[in-house]
């Protein structure tokens, strides 16, 4: 099963930054950590995570900095900052709010299994 | 992990690296930042059984299409799509620094500015200085060129490094033709002090010459001194037009600016108005010519060269005006009675018709077939022959009644030597667009014709005022 375009683009924000929550990272690690978080369920084009970074930059969510990796290549790490956590918290507490819901008007859903959407707080 | 991969994946790379240059929403800093993404997955791809070609071929197909790519990348950095001018750049260094210099494939940004800033400073105190110095606003008018162009000259110079032969005779016709602005006894010696006197017709001439053949002259250092390369010509054609484009935007704004400028103070009862005429007007419009200069070099691959663009708008505006015209002069049959200024006038037709051929030849990409528009061309080249033909014979067969004075014969001059050009190139251009004739040689024609102008502007400084008793 794959995750819709719009839920994706949705949880993507809260996603990137809880990863980021768990420590500074770049953009290849934090797709893997997606993808296995998710069992690849949650995956989008590599590529788009990079937009969504630099537009999480901009708004001051995270912070960047080269680095070298260790096979000695450039490498852009990125790191929650303190406004980022706040926004981490205020989405966090957005989405169990809706997690709350969804659990009401489906009760016993298809599967016991978490609600995806409960990646987010990772 | 891997980290040595086969040069065949650094080569895939490379040309992946290529395709996303040419996108205009990725900055060099996020191809080093996707560079460095793709190298991963392949690496991981490899380490789990994959041979590298097969794991770039899936890397890339994961990273999305270069169009969704950019497309997302457009979305974040609209700024981007508008290919800004100086604060652009400076942004493109940064960004460039703190990438750490593993090897990126960082473009190289023309540089400079505070060389040419320099360079324009020094024309400005080269103008002011003459003017203090002389007190004599005709003379120094006179040697605008002179004083100017010398620093221009150097700004190619630092940027090209042409041969120092390339240098020393540039410098001996900049040295030949002050010796003759500053030597010839114009109009009964230089030594009239009288200011506002209009300058005798020949030492206007010269002034006009001095600056066309000097800005030429000046063209060969920009040449490196490899003043016979076609393709050299024509990047100094281009820039010529450019520079000109820049000139005349930097001169509008500073013109606003100075009028706001005195307005302002004005309104406080402070009379700005000497100043800004003899210090800020002078030295600004010195400068500026660097700066123009500089632009053109720095913005050469971030901007499309607007000259072309204006060629493509006002050439079909000016066939339409060159066809008016001969129905008018049908209708009134009247041309040849005009004004003796008219065959200056068509001086300026010409010039415009061979500007319009000119830059749309520096623009055109030589493989593509003959269009729409080399037929409007040679249309205009036409329209214009047909115009000025009459137009010379009405006046060559009325000299009795004018005389030969020295504006007169250096515009017939002019003319005849336009008229020769875009005679020829009318005759490549039906060629080009029958498909007998490359366009190379419709481009080659009027590379090797700039020497033309060269020789006609020379022998208007150094011969006419001599030859009209610099009257």
């Amino acid at each position: 099963m794959r995750i819709g375009k719009d839920l994706v683009a949705a949880a993507a924000t809260p996603v990137v930054l809880g990863i980021l929550a768990d420590g500074e990272s770049y953009g290849y690690a934090i797709l893997q950590r997606i993808s296995d978080l998710s069992d690849g369920e949650l995956a989008w084009s590599d590529g788009m995570l990079y937009p969504l970074l630099h537009r999480l930059e901009r708004l001051g969510h995270v912070e960047s900095e080269w680095r070298q990796s260790p096979a000695g290549r450039p490498r852009k790490h990125y790191r929650l900052s303190a406004q980022g956590a706040t926004t981490l918290a205020e989405q966090r507490r957005q989405w169990s709010v809706i997690g709350g819901v969804l659990d009401q008007v489906w009760p016993g859903g298809p599967d016991d299994r978490h609600p995806r959407i409960a990646l987010g707080a990772g | 992990m891997a980290p040595d991969l086969t040069p065949g994946v650094d080569e895939l790379i490379a040309s992946w690296r290529d395709w996303m240059q040419r996108r205009d929403a990725l900055s060099t800093s996020d191809i080093v930042e996707l560079e460095g993404h793709l190298r991963d997955r392949i690496d991981a791809l490899a380490t789990a059984g994959l041979t590298e070609d097969e794991a770039f071929l899936i890397a890339v197909k994961r990273l999305g299409t270069i169009d969704e790519l950019s497309r997302e990348y457009a979305a974040e950095h609209s700024g981007r799509l508008w290919k800004q001018l100086v604060l652009a750049d400076e942004t493109g260094i940064e960004g460039a620094t703190d990438v750490p210099s593993g090897g990126l494939p960082l473009m190289r940004r023309a540089n400079g500015l505070a060389v040419a800033l320099l360079l324009g400073v020094g024309a400005g105190i080269a103008v002011k200085a003459a003017d203090l110095l002389t007190g004599d606003p005709e003379l120094v008018f006179r040697n605008i060129a002179v004083l100017v162009l010398p620093f221009l000259a150097a700004w190619f110079a630092w940027r090209r490094r042409p041969p120092l032969a390339t240098i020393v005779g540039v410098a001996a016709s900049f040295a030949v033709v002050a010796l003759a602005l500053n030597l010839y006894p114009f109009d009964g010696g230089s030594s009239t002090v009288t200011v506002a006197s209009q300058n005798s017709a020949t030492a206007v001439l010269a002034t006009i010459g001095s600056i066309a053949a000097l800005w030429l002259v000046t063209g060969i250092v920009d040449a490196g001194g490899e003043w016979r390369s076609d393709r050299a010509r024509m990047d100094f054609v281009r820039f010529s037009g450019e520079w000109l484009v820049y000139y005349v935007l930097i001169a509008l704004v500073g013109g606003a600016l100075s009028g706001l400028t005195v307005a302002v103070f004005g309104s406080i009862g402070v009379d700005v108005l000497p100043f800004i005429g003899e210090w800020v007007l002078p030295c600004g419009a010195a400068g500026a010519v660097l700066v123009a200069a500089w632009l053109v070099g720095a913005k050469q691959r971030v901007i499309e060269n607007i000259a072309p663009v204006l060629t493509k708008v006002f050439t079909p505006l000016f066939t339409i005006m060159m066809l008016a015209l001969i129905v008018a002069a049908v209708v009134q049959w009247n041309l040849a009675d005009g004004s003796r200024d008219l065959l200056i006038a068509f001086d300026l037709v010409l010039v415009v018709a061979v500007a319009l051929l000119v830059y749309s030849i520096s623009a055109r990409d030589p493989e593509l077939a003959p269009g729409w528009f080399d037929r409007l061309q040679v249309l205009m080249l036409a329209a214009a022959l047909v115009v000025d033909v009459v137009v010379l014979v009405a006046m060559v067969a009325r000299t009795g009644e004018f005389g030969w004075s020295a504006n007169k014969t250096a515009s017939l001059g002019l003319n005849l030597i336009l008229l020769a050009n875009l005679a020829w190139a009318w005759w490549l251009q039906v060629g080009f667009v029958r498909r007998r004739v490359p366009f190379g040689t419709v481009e080659r024609w009027q590379t090797s014709y700039l020497p033309v102008y060269l020789g006609w502007a020379s022998i208007i400084v150094l011969a006419f005022p001599p030859l009209f008793g610099f009257a």
